[in-house]
């Protein structure tokens, strides 16, 4: 086989053009500051831009991977780039991205400059812009899918790049987009969240959803428009963000976000507000012209899948593989064809987390299983598209020997985390030694099989990286007089019903933060009919038995 | 005297600000948007050239009945992180039709000058310690956009 040409955008002369001299401008902005031109609080606007942090021990560097697609090439470098100038891994985070957390701040340009050569880069994954556009991890091969949403964020994501209007927002500015009813891509949590439908003609557009978000104030987002058509796209994103970038509170960072814009305009006025500036605008502004759309989409073409049948590769195959095969793989649209996960979340180690080694031994596989394409998961995992269901066995052991076939995608261990205390310089306590502790505790897999899907997402601080509130068990960090402790939350949901959970009573302290998810799963498996998952036992008997179990004093004294 | 960049050229400012010391007797005044709008007919009758200084919160759609009369408007960035400017100026061009001068007064660095010449402001007056030749060279740090998606930057207006 020749050279793959993965089928994602690929950039021209002009793509090019902008990275690479959005390094040389970030290589004179570094160096100034290091010379001492530019001052802390200057240079931080534009660090964070390029997506760099300072954190508690080192830099923090957040590669942006639009809409979580990756060719084997990149995830390739990106695992040369996590040797040379880190400590050997990476961290995959819910938007999509990879965080590198060890690089020194003088050599950060370079690793920029690396990037570029594979068109890659860390624009605007950080600072008050418009961030990394996510997607539908499954675009593209769900059967579900009305049309593939991954060249209209690749649209997006050009637009908002470098947008000259829009780079400095009262605050930052997620957008998601989805292709299927099903929706993957928790896109009721962004500050826009872009559904696509089909108008009466049978035309491609969007139902457009604005205002949700978690952080401090969780609120989920409210439908702003039932259809847009597909050339209105641009402009009607632009109306959104300029009444936004007028009317967004800038005096207080805690009340800055669009959600608090919208809750405090009522969406029927900021409707209104955003129509009006559309129709003002929408003339000038520019629109989405059908041969730029047909461009973008021809990269996204489906890759050259064989005529194959569907198969039952776990017939007959060893049970340690059927687990995998049932929990870690999902049904494709192509015959003989399924989506295989790569889990990130090996009892062990923190979620999320990847060596160089396995980042380029998962580009071999993915040039050999699955045309030379990755992506990385809003759960921070990684998966293989369009695998041929024959090829399963064989990627499981190889897989298997990189340690990155445990077979918990959906269970219980497969938990979000941010990176806390250890790493982030705003956490208020620890989240991956809390992930470590639901890891032991909840090591024995018949057992997590037993439970079914129960998501839990574990956040070190109010501002929700590790989505708590949208967990069906939500775990929060908080410093109680120096001492962390956590908050636990029950009932959140982001996939196809977007619900907030709801706190079960004061935190309890690190060292019971497994013994607490214990007591309420056991509430689950007593309380449960048949089948019924965890979250819609939770809906139907609420949270009162949950807690009762979690405070009751004899437990405590246990 | 006041040093600005002007349509990529360093250039001394041939205006003034209402109140400075030495406008007695200048023909170029830029008024605050609060004293346009308090003694407009003082100033619908000035004979000099007249200019408007803006704040973050005010709203072009307020005084674009005196565009006619306008030769410049003075946005305000108060520190980098101020955004509504870019907002301003886009609509004082694009959908007012503005062809005066508009610069960009405050916190104004090299950093963000790209930004705001994209936006349609032509001149800028460089916040203290700001390298004049460094901000020239900034308005050229990207030969290529996405907004629209082109090869090249348009001139600027």
């Amino acid at each position: 086989m020749g050279p793959i040409v993965p089928a994602m955008y690929q950039y021209d002369a002009i793509d090019q053009a902008l990275i690479e001299q959005r390094v040389a401008e970030f290589r004179d902005q570094t160096r100034r500051f290091l010379a001492g031109q530019l001052s802390e609080d200057e240079f931080r606007p534009l660090r964070l831009r390029n997506g760099l942090y300072i954190q508690r021990h080192a830099p923090m560097l957040r590669i942006s991977i639009p809409y979580g697609l990756l060719s084997s090439a990149q995830l390739r470098k990106l695992g040369d780039i996590s040797r040379r100038y880190d400590r050997g891994y990476g961290h995959f985070t819910t938007r999509q991205n990879l965080q590198l957390n060890w690089p020194a701040l003088d050599i950060v340009p370079d690793i920029l400059a690396e990037l570029a050569t594979v068109q890659m880069h860390a624009i605007q994954t950080s600072g008050n812009c418009v961030r990394n556009v996510t997607a539908d991890h499954l675009a593209g091969v769900s059967a579900d899918e009305l049309d593939d949403p991954r060249p209209y964020c690749e649209i997006v994501r050009q637009w908002a790049t470098l947008h000259p209007e829009f780079t400095y927002l009262p605050r930052k500015f997620k957008i998601a987009v989805t292709g299927a009813p099903d929706d993957r891509a928790a896109s009721e949590v962004h500050d826009i969240g872009l559904h696509m439908r089909r108008g009466a003609d049978g035309a491609v557009g969007f139902e457009v959803l604005v205002g949700g978000g978690l952080g401090r104030t969780p609120i989920i987002a409210q439908v702003i428009r039932e259809f847009l058509p597909l050339q209105d796209l641009l402009s009607y994103l632009e109306a959104i963000l300029r009444v936004y970038n007028q009317y967004g509170r800038r005096d207080n960072i805690h009340k800055a976000r669009i959600k608090i814009l919208v809750k405090s305009l009522g969406i029927a006025k900021f409707r209104e507000e955003v129509e009006a500036e559309w129709r003002a605008s929408r003339d000038t502004a520019p629109r989405l012209e059908t041969a730029e759309v047909e461009r973008v989409r021809a990269f996204f073409k489906p890759p050259a899948y064989e005529k194959l049948q569907d198969i039952d590769p776990a017939a007959a195959a060893s049970p340690e593989f059927q687990a995998w095969y049932r929990y870690n793989t999902r049904s494709h649209k192509v015959p003989g064809y399924r989506v295989a996960f790569i889990s990130l979340k090996p009892h062990g180690k923190p979620p999320g987390d990847m060596t160089s080694e396995q980042m380029e031994a998962v580009a071999a596989l993915a040039d050999r299983y699955s045309f030379g394409l990755v992506r990385a998961t809003h759960n921070q995992n990684l998966l293989l598209a369009d695998v041929r269901q024959q090829d399963l066995q064989e990627l499981w052991m190889e897989l298997r020997r990189l340690e990155l076939a445990a077979p918990n995608i959906g269970t219980l261990t497969d938990m979000i985390a941010c990176p806390g205390l250890d790493f982030c310089s705003l956490a208020n306590a620890g989240t991956l030694n809390i992930a470590a502790q639901i890891q032991q505790r909840f090591d024995d897999f018949d057992y997590l099989y037993d439970l079914g899907e129960i998501e839990i997402k574990i956040s070190g601080c109010m501002n929700a990286c590790g989505h708590h509130h949208v967990g069906h068990i939500g775990i929060l960090g908080v410093d109680k007089h120096g001492e962390e402790w956590y908050q636990i939350t029950l009932g959140g949901s982001v996939n196809g019903f977007t619900a907030l959970g709801e706190v079960i009573g004061p935190s309890v302290r690190q060292s019971e933060v497994a013994e607490t998810i214990s007591r309420i799963v056991d509430v689950y498996r007593e309380q449960r009919r048949e089948e019924e998952p965890f979250i819609d036992t939770v809906r139907r008997i609420g949270v009162q038995p949950f807690k009762e179990r979690v405070y009751a004093k004899t437990a405590a004294a246990a | 005297m006041r040093k600005l960049l002007r349509q990529r050229e360093i250039v001394t400012d041939d205006w003034h600000y209402l109140g400075e010391e030495s406008t007695l007797g200048s023909d170029s005044l830029i008024v605050p948007l609060a004293e346009l709008r308090d003694n407009s007919a003082t100033w619908r009758a000035w004979q000099g050239r007249l200019g408007v200084r803006i704040g973050p919160a005010d709203r072009v759609e307020t005084f674009t009945a005196d565009l006619p009369r306008l030769a410049v408007v003075a946005i305000e960035f108060p520190a980098p992180s101020e955004g509504r400017g870019y907002t301003q100026a886009r609509l004082l061009r694009n959908r007012y039709g503005f062809k005066g001068e508009i610069r960009a007064v405050g916190l104004v660095k090299q950093d963000q000058i790209f930004f705001m010449s994209r936006c349609g402001i032509d001149a800028f007056e460089l916040a203290p310690g700001e390298d004049p030749e460094a901000a020239r060279h900034a308005l050229h740090l990207f030969s290529v956009s996405y907004q629209p998606r082109r090869a090249s930057l348009p001139e600027l207006s």
